[in-house]
């Protein structure tokens, strides 16, 4: 983790020598940048997700693990006088990974992304309250720091249930799908166990978890 | 399904997609242009060319149009860039963006000023000013169309109601630069109530319209 939070503070000290031109305004969005980038869950966000975004794959995935309990702590707290606060939850956090991961091209790489992050979530959460609880949609705009880290990383299950999404697919992704990521087989094994080449698995994945991706988060680019 | 597995599927499914740049200003900036072309294409073909328009007075005006039209869309573009990220209504000041208005405005007034107050209702109304707010705002639908598209399928807007106008507001320019092409009025009242005016709905239009149609 040094090397990226290395990695990233450069950029942002560089943009805020400057910004050295008197406007009030670009001072005070300067100053909110300043505050989010020394947060640490800033530093760590934005080091793996400049990572990930410059192609680094275990990165993305680590992004995506501290992401998961990020936003667990927030839809936890907002949630929490629902009666079922822990599967809602856990449906919006794994909606807002779907979408974080579809639109991550949105980041502006030269912004902190603290506040991108919690714009989308607090867009999911209204709109999730919207369908829900009408009366309950009025989200503080103001607590873009509160995105705390509570050590609560249990695999609460989510309503989102793996089998009626896979019902979702042809038979062939379908099975690909389920056979190397669900019973965890390795490509190979995949292959022999549906007599295709170990292409065509990786293909029916690769088309399949796009699908996928599409059925829950909405639109893929 | 358990988070970690969606984890899972999400980074197995980077590793074979990795994701490209950004440059939000200039795919939406495209999806302006596009829609400029199909605007300047449709006045020209519903409305038509103004005879001698490449001549004195109906020249100065038409730059005089164009400018202000071009400033309007240079503008919508420039924040619709930062309204289509996530978070991105925080760092948009949308007294910028009336400052095109402001400004015709103030030439309108100065305008007037000058002259007799028995001439400023033909000022004010040309010769075609129902023309004008009939064919700005159905012109526009053809640019709004694109750059929804171009926000739905490339930004993330978390505030609608202000993309909605933003996106009202470039398709309205953009109209505007379409008509301008046939328009027969020479006052500066004239553009600033009836160019201003109609390109003001549209942004009304674009916000009223904006959480239908922008929602993802």
């Amino acid at each position: 983790m040094g090397t990226d939070a290395r990695a990233f503070v450069l950029p942002l000290g560089g943009r805020e020598s400057a910004r050295d031109e008197p406007a009030r305004d670009e001072a005070v969005r300067g100053e909110s940048a300043r505050l989010a980038a020394v947060s640490p869950a800033e530093r760590e966000l934005r080091g793996l997700l400049l990572a990930s975004l410059a192609g680094s794959a275990v990165d993305y995935r680590r992004f995506l693990e501290r992401l998961g309990s990020h936003l667990r702590a927030y839809y936890k707290g907002k949630l929490v006088r629902s009666g079922r606060a822990d599967t809602e939850a856990e449906d919006l956090v794994q909606e807002t990974l779907m979408v974080i991961h579809t639109r991550r091209h949105t980041y502006d790489v030269t912004q902190p992304v603290t506040p991108w992050i919690h714009a989308i979530a607090r867009y999911k959460l209204i709109d999730h309250l919207r369908h829900t609880r009408s009366a309950a949609a009025n989200v503080p705009v103001e607590d873009a720091g509160v995105l705390l880290v509570q050590g609560d990383h249990v695999a609460a299950e989510s309503s989102l249930d793996v089998e009626r999404l896979l019902a979702l697919l042809p038979l062939k992704m379908r099975n690909a799908i389920r056979s190397t990521k669900v019973d965890g087989l390795s490509t190979a094994e995949a292959a022999a166990r549906a007599g295709m080449s170990e292409t065509a698995i990786k293909v029916s994945v690769h088309r399949g978890l796009k699908a996928l991706a599409k059925r829950v988060g909405g639109t893929v680019r | 399904m358990k988070t970690d597995d969606l984890i899972g599927l999400l980074g197995s499914s980077f590793e074979r997609e990795p994701v490209r740049s950004s440059g939000m200003t200039r795919r939406l900036g495209l999806a302006v242009a596009v829609g400029a072309a199909g605007a300047l294409g449709l006045a020209l073909a519903v409305l038509g060319l103004r005879p001698g328009l490449m001549q004195g007075r109906p020249l100065l005006f038409l730059a005089f149009k164009l400018a202000f039209a071009a400033a309007v869309g240079g503008l919508a573009i420039r924040y619709l860039a930062r309204v289509a990220r996530p978070g991105g209504e925080s760092r948009v000041h949308l007294g910028i963006a009336a400052l095109p208005f402001v400004v015709v405005a103030a030439l309108a007034g100065a305008s007037l000023a000058t002259m007799p107050r028995a001439h400023w209702h033909g000022q004010i109304s040309g010769h075609a000013w129902l023309e004008c707010l009939v064919s700005i705002p159905l012109i526009a639908v053809v640019p709004f169309a694109v750059v929804t598209w171009a926000v739905r399928r490339f930004g993330a807007p978390t505030d609608l109601v202000r993309a909605g106008a933003l996106v009202g507001l470039a398709a309205g320019a953009v109209s505007a630069l379409g008509y301008s092409l046939h328009c027969m009025d020479d006052t500066v009242p004239f553009v600033a109530v009836w160019y201003g005016g109609t390109i003001a709905l549209c942004t009304l239009a674009g916000a009223v319209l904006g959480p239908r149609l922008l929602r993802w």
